[in-house]
């Protein structure tokens, strides 16, 4: 598979990387990782005059711990939040659901935030980023300092974010769920696939009944779901099957998943359900 | 990286589980393949291709593609109408098969999406796809009929000057055959009578080698490189469809990376790349991206099956009755037709039934067209019967296989005469029936699944079982011609003793990962006397190898294995007058064995002549006996005398999650019985493999179009090929019963794993779940399928599941019309 021709930029800073972007207007694409890109580009999907690689832009790099939150850079890969241990620490559902993610190879370029500028209803760190109440910073050309956006108003649409023509996603800022438990249930029929659906849950228990629940929903919709109701309802409740299987059975409700050769729709929303109780259990669990 | 070994002990080749020889190159990728051959001046091609299913093409303009960067040719099928002839069918199943023409870049009208529609030859392949964009092809839509009982319904027309879209029917009857009674007088007396339909669904074979073909026309042939399983049979097709004389193409295929038949196949691009690089005059080479390879290689399978089974109470079957629809998709390959009749001979498998009938109607469709996939009719039948055994079973509240064993030829039965009228030469079903049960732990998984259904638990285990022969080694050249196919079934081989004392072997059986350099090493190790590492085993090059039929149906050891022992034998006869010459004995009085002539009663003490000294006595040829040829080189065409039958027992154990429709292997376990084992790690290869391949059909893999006829599976997103990451460890044992056609006791053992493995899983699904009312699931099994039809069953009143299943709505005819997943 060969890509159309284009030209290859890779500044060193993010204030080049913005003067590129507006000079070339949508022309121009980003690139963290590469590995949604790169699949478009080669079968022919976009076709940019110019593609800027961000993943040397040495500001951009690394995962910091904030106070209350950790900081995820937009060059940093699926790998290093997998081995950071800040984000084992204070942000279980993340690294439970990225460690679900494709194979070796690719997340060892993939970046979290390339994925969440891509907004692939399907992709695995949306649902956890969106429940856990992540904030995106993006950065304009000559604005001073980014932009704060909230997970809630960060997704769009399928494909589309907050991140405007000539901007950049700089980071995720995540707030520390420490001693939470977290799950993250993918459902596939092979192992090397895109969720059909996946459900993000993070509990903080206290003495065998959950105080506060987290529960996300990848591929239930055009973007990344959060469950409001069933995590309002869920507070209070022991984290036994009994309790909560009625609440998390309602998961999907209201819901609009897509309907393809995984699945229909209604299909998706009894997944959601049994997957959400499972997952919420799991996180109380453990 | 080296590939060590630990010694074994015994001094026999044959049966030692030796490490490939190929597979250090293969592994580190230090090897040529088609795609790494580079030529001076070299060229490449791009395909533009069809998206349409069914078009009348009514303009193309290639202006802009001509005048783009690097570009040196934009042909289209005007261009090239005059010499592309039409694409070979060597199969003509019956006399009046109807079949359209079948060019390589299609002239006025398209017949499937991705057919090819022009070719844009450029200086580097990336200029070729860019400037494949630029051509602009004008269609008119035509009608499309995408589904195979639509078709056969023969409102639609896939090709509307063939006045039907039925290319053939083919029958079988075993009461007009003289091999059995009448089938339709079984079914009026039968006790019990099951009729069930099957979905084959479409398959696409994903070698993991893309296809690939080079052709270098500067010097007195051309020489085509192709990622092929069959160079001899795609030169002499290349010489009938362009009219190029046979000795003037030379075809080479270096290492291929798999084929499992999506390679037994003369293509569109290679006949393309050949013309290309003769109107150039430049070595020309096209390379496919796996989009292509997904869209425009052959696909497999892809039947409707109605089956009636006839028994009476007490479980003996007395009759059964095959109706197929087989999609050839838009025009016949190579075997195209012949595929499903393969399976005609099989679907009584291992059993004594005494009436049989056999109709199948080859339609065509505006899909892409089906070919040989691993099994090749013979997975059809095979899952079509071991699911109707279990359904027998059901019906009659019996252990599946207690009633196997009832109707199947017993072990003393052998050699027996089938209602298809194959003899079987060997087996012995018992004894590997026997090694699985105790293997799987079967009455403990009964227990346990006694248990889970009383429990009511969310997780339901099921037991699958499936037993299977096959017709392997093709074939006996005798039948292929009362078949009516157009080439026999014999191999050829060559052994060259060289003077240092190494060995050349020459087989015209063309591996493409199946092993054969190190099994056919120690074939002629044994035979000869040598040591293993010095045979060398030459193939794939028309001009090395000059004469062959090639690697499919489980025929390189059985029949080009045989081929090598026969050139073998013939080597050492040759040597013998020298051996006697030098030993001043009676060629009557030697002996050879262990690489050595010895004279017969000369004593344990004699030190007797080596072969491989004879050979280097030979070259120099000094001291020759009066008339003796100045070679020991010997060559060997064998035509086997009849099929080989391998057999087994597969059993499964399948845990389904009730609440999602999830299912999950337990184990698996399989006996096989392939005779005698050349390399036992080979053959494990193989049946793993194998057994993936099959898993892959019940559970993950299916080709599915849309309603306009576009291929919604067109990448591996969609497409859900397993890894090894789906899959569990399996157990796998032998049995050995030898098969009696050739000298080596083998079977065929290639296709064997994929041809049992999908009823056993889909037999252990539905076993699963048969308490709650279900009774059928249209493979793949997907979780999905799995839910509805427990959601299906839960709603339907129990009265209603026994009925027959011809309904057209039956859960098992819907072809799902869903969307493509996401990128
Ligand atoms: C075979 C395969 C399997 C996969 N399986 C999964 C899976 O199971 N689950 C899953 O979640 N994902 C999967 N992915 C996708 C993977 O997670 C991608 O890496 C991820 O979606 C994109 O991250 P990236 O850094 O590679 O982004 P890129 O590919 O570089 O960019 C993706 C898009 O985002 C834009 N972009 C990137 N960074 C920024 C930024 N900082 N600011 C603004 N725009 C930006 C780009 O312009 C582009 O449009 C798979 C990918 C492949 C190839």
């Amino acid at each position: 598979m060969i890509p159309a021709p284009f030209d290859y930029a890779a500044p060193a800073t993010v204030e080049e990387a913005l003067t590129l972007l507006s000079e070339h207007g949508d022309e121009a694409k980003v690139m963290a990782g590469g590995q949604s890109l790169l699949p478009v580009l080669r079968m022919r999907l976009n076709a940019p005059e110019l593609v800027v690689d961000i993943s040397r832009i040495e500001s951009l790099k690394g995962i910091d711990d904030t106070g209350d939150a950790i900081r995820i850079g937009a060059a940093t890969t699926y790998q290093e939040v997998l081995d950071s241990d800040l984000v084992r620490e204070h942000l279980g559902l993340l690294h439970k659901a990225v460690s679900e993610i494709a194979d070796p190879q690719i997340r060892h370029r993939g970046t979290v935030c390339g994925a969440l500028a891509h907004a692939d209803p399907a992709g695995d760190v949306g649902a956890p980023v969106l429940a856990l109440d992540a904030t995106m910073e993006v950065q304009s050309r000559g604005v001073v300092g980014p932009r704060q956006v909230a997970a809630a108003d960060f997704f769009v649409d399928l494909f589309e974010t907050a991140v405007g023509d000539g901007e950049l996603l700089t980071a995720v800022t995540i707030p520390k769920h420490t001693g939470w438990g977290s799950h993250y249930e993918k459902f596939v029929r092979v192992s090397h696939q895109w969720a059909i659906i996946g459900i993000a849950a993070a509990v903080r228990s206290e003495g065998g009944v959950i105080a506060e629940a987290r529960v996300g929903m990848t591929n239930m919709g055009s973007k990344p779901l959060r469950a409001p109701g069933v995590e309002a309802a869920l507070a209070g409740q022991p984290a036994t099957e009994e309790a909560i299987g009625e609440i998390c059975a309602r998961a999907g409700e209201g819901t609009e998943p897509p309907s393809d050769l995984n699945g229909q729709a209604d299909y998706r929303r009894h997944l959601a359900g049994v997957l959400t109780r499972r997952a919420v259990l799991a996180a109380a669990g453990g | 990286m080296t590939i060590t070994q630990e010694p074994q002990a015994g001094t026999r080749e044959v049966g030692r589980d030796r490490r490939r020889k190929e597979d250090q190159r293969l592994i580190t990728g230090r090897t040529k393949w088609t795609n790494n051959i580079e030529l001076p001046g070299m060229l490449h091609l791009s395909m533009v291709r069809s998206p349409f299913a069914h078009a009348r093409i009514t303009g193309i303009d290639t202006t802009e593609a001509k005048a783009a960067p690097g570009v040196m040719a934009v042909l289209t099928g005007e261009d090239l109408k005059d010499q592309q002839g039409s694409l070979p069918n060597a199969w003509p199943v019956t006399p009046e098969q109807k079949a359209p023409p079948h060019p390589a870049v299609a002239v006025d009208r398209v017949t499937f999406s991705g057919e090819i529609v022009a070719v844009v030859v450029a200086r580097s392949a990336a200029a070729a796809r860019d400037a494949a964009e630029l051509v602009d092809v004008d269609y008119e839509e035509l009608d499309a009929v995408i589904d195979l009982k639509v078709a056969a319904a023969d409102e639609v027309l896939a090709h509307p000057d063939l006045g039907t879209n039925e290319s053939a029917l083919w029958v079988f009857d075993s009461a007009e055959a003289g091999t059995g009674d009448d089938v339709e007088a079984a079914i009026r007396d039968a006790e019990v009578l099951i009729e069930r339909e099957f979905r084959q669904q479409r398959l696409i074979p994903s070698f993991m080698e893309p296809r690939s073909v080079v052709v270098d026309p500067t010097g007195e042939q051309f020489v085509m490189w192709s990622a092929t399983q069959v160079p001899h049979i795609l030169r002499l097709m290349l010489a009938l469809t362009l009219g190029v004389a046979e000795s003037k193409v030379r075809v080479i295929a270096p290492d291929v990376g798999g084929g499992f038949g999506g390679k037994l196949q003369v293509t569109p691009e290679e006949v393309i790349t050949f013309l290309v690089a003769r109107h150039t005059g430049k070595p020309c080479k096209w390379n496919e991206t796996r989009s292509e390879s997904l869209l425009a290689a052959h696909h497999g399978r892809d039947q409707w099956q109605k089956l009636t089974l006839a028994a009476k109470a007490d479980g003996t079957v007395t009759g059964l009755k095959v109706q197929l629809i087989a999609n050839m998709g838009a025009y016949l390959g190579l075997v195209t037709s012949g595929v499903p009749i393969l399976g005609a001979f099989m679907f009584n498998a291992i059993y004594k039934f005494p009436s049989y009938r056999f109709e199948c109607q080859n339609v065509f469709t505006n899909t892409t067209w089906t070919d040989a996939y691993r099994g090749a009719g013979r997975p059809e039948a095979t899952f079509a019967i071991e699911r109707m055994m279990d359904e027998l079973a059901t019906e009659l509240g019996r252990d599946p296989l207690e009633v196997r064993e009832q109707n199947w030829i017993k072990h003393e039965e052998f050699p027996f005469t089938t209602v298809a009228g194959l003899e079987y030469d060997s087996g012995n079903y018992e004894a590997a029936t026997a090694r699985a049960k105790e293997l799987f732990k079967y009455d403990e998984l009964r227990a346990e699944q006694a248990r889970r259904r009383e429990s009511g638990d969310r997780v339901q285990l099921g037991l699958g079982v499936s037993t299977f022969t096959e017709m392997c080694g093709l074939a006996p050249s005798r039948v292929l011609g009362s078949l009516a196919y157009g080439a026999g079934g014999w191999e050829h081989a060559s052994v060259r003793m060289l003077p240092s004392g190494k060995v050349e072997v020459i087989t015209g059986s063309s591996a493409h990962g199946q092993g054969h350099e190190t099994a056919w090493s120690q074939i002629v190790a044994d035979q000869l006397g040598v040591p293993f590492e010095d045979v060398e085993v030459l193939h794939g090059d028309t001009q090395i190898s000059h004469k062959g039929l090639d690697t499919y149906g489980s025929r390189s050891l059985v029949v080009g294995g045989q081929a090598v022992i026969k050139a073998a034998q013939k080597v050492i006869e040759k040597a013998k007058p020298l051996a006697a010459h030098v030993l001043e004995a009676n060629v009557a009085d030697l002996e050879f064995a262990d690489g050595k002539f010895t004279v017969r009663g000369a004593g344990a003490d004699q030190e007797g002549l080596s072969l491989t000294g004879l050979a280097l006595s030979v070259f120099a040829a000094h001291d020759l006996p009066d008339g003796m040829e100045a070679s020991l080189d010997a060559d060997a065409t064998y035509d086997p005398v009849n099929f080989s039958y391998p057999h087994g027992t597969h059993l499964c154990a399948m845990e389904v999650d009730t609440e999602t429709g999830e299912t999950t292997m337990r184990s698996y376990v399989c006996v096989d019985d392939i005779g005698t084992v050349v390399n036992p790690l080979i053959v494990d290869g193989q049946i793993h493999g194998g057994l993936v391949q099959g898993i892959a059909q019940a559970l993950w893999e299916e080709a599915v179009y849309d309603d306009q006829g576009t291929l919604i599976t067109g990448s591996f997103v969609d497409y859900t090929l397993p890894t090894s990451a789906d899959t569990i460890s399996f157990v796998t044992d032998r049995t050995v019963t030898p098969s009696t056609t050739n000298d080596l006791g083998a079977k065929g053992v290639g296709e064997a794993g994929t041809i049992a493995s999908t009823p056993a899983v889909v037999n252990a699904v539905l076993d699963a779940l048969r308490p709650l009312g279900v009774t059928d699931i249209v493979m793949p099994c997907t979780p999905e399928r799995v839910w509805n039809a427990i959601q299906g069953a839960a709603h339907q009143p129990v009265v209603e599941e026994a009925a027959p299943h011809f309904d057209e709505s039956a859960p098992n005819q819907d072809t799902p019309e869903t969307e493509g997943g996401t990128l």
